[in-house]
């Protein structure tokens, strides 16, 4: 028995150098992988697709799947087939990264517009006051005057 | 310009620009009379590019299809006696397998015994310059450049025999 147990230890660790990837990489999932790429043809994630190409493409996954290729293989696999578009999420490299920067770089415009126009728009405000300031407290002599005539003609 | 009129002059600008890429990204679709697009292509078997250019002076019938498409299947064998009859004669018909896996592609191709050029379009570029909104599509283009000619749908032998023949006959008069 002890004899078995060395030999198949013995034959794991002359195993284990051969094939060093097999250990260390997971195996891929058609499901995550159809939630990652479209259907060229659909428009639609190939996970919610049921035309005949996207059937083929879901046949060609399963087959590069058994194949032992890996999430990222298989997406290499697919650009090549379908171009740069059947990826549902555009890669973080490239001009595809403009696809994450410019949702950024417009939030931050329209972040630092708005606080821009805020200030302003506070500032103008206190400049409105300043002006009330130097304005009289009351009405002018003349309104006054008016006011009390106006008034006198309802008098009862 | 203040600081206020260059910000909504930008914001302007990107909208302009969004809306004006998302149109020119999808083509219109074509006229009879319109120069035909060149999209440059890869070869569906073998290796290197090809482009309606390349066949400039001939008579070309464009025909866009997939392995996936049952109406494809259904116009593949009269589209080949048309290349038979008169692919010596300044016409070729060129397909362009669109949106389709390679593979499937060729296995089409052996399967119907195609001996016309085939180009691969993976991505549906050449479909979407060509303004296809399906597959097959076919375009006869003159030998200008200038499509004479398109039938959406699968093309039948008698379409082939009365309006594509004698324009090939003919010489496009």
């Amino acid at each position: 028995m002890r004899a078995a147990a060395v030999a198949l230890a013995a034959l794991a660790a002359l195993l284990a150098p051969a094939t060093p990837g097999l250990a260390a990489t997971p195996q891929a999932s058609q499901h995550e992988i159809e939630g990652e790429v479209m259907c060229p043809v659909c428009g639609t994630l190939l996970e919610l697709a049921e035309a005949p190409q996207a059937q083929r493409q879901k046949a060609f996954i399963a087959q590069l799947i058994s194949e032992g290729r890996d999430k990222e293989e298989i997406k290499e696999a697919l650009v090549a087939e379908y171009g740069e578009g059947v990826l549902a999420l555009p890669r973080g490299s490239g001009f595809s990264l403009s696809a994450y920067l410019v949702p950024i770089v417009a939030f931050a415009i329209a972040a630092i517009a708005l606080a821009v126009g805020v200030l302003r728009w506070r500032r103008g405000g206190e400049g409105g006051d300043a002006a009330d300031r130097n304005r009289p407290a009351g009405p002018s002599a003349e309104d006054s005057a008016r006011l009390e005539a106006d008034l006198s003609r309802y008098d009862l | 310009m203040s600081a206020r009129s260059f910000i909504a002059f930008l914001a302007v600008l990107a909208v302009v620009g969004l809306l004006g890429f998302g149109l020119l990204s999808k083509g219109s679709a074509l006229e009879i009379g319109d120069p035909a697009p060149e999209t440059t292509l890869p070869l569906l078997e073998g290796e290197g590019t090809e482009s309606l250019a390349d066949y400039r002076g001939q008579w070309v019938l464009v025909n866009f299809w997939a392995s996936w498409c049952d109406p494809c299947r259904d116009e593949a064998p009269a589209l080949e006696e048309l290349q038979r009859r008169y692919g010596d004669d300044g016409f070729t018909v060129l397909g362009i397998d669109t949106e389709d896996l390679s593979d499937d592609g060729r296995e089409f191709v052996a399967r119907f015994g195609l001996t016309y050029p085939q180009l691969h379009d993976g991505d549906g570029e050449a479909g979407d310059a060509w303004g296809t909104s399906g597959v097959p599509e076919n375009f006869l283009v003159d030998p200008e450049g200038r499509v004479r000619l398109l039938f959406r749908g699968a093309i039948g032998e008698e379409y082939l025999r009365e309006r594509v023949a004698p324009l090939l006959a003919g010489g496009g008069s």
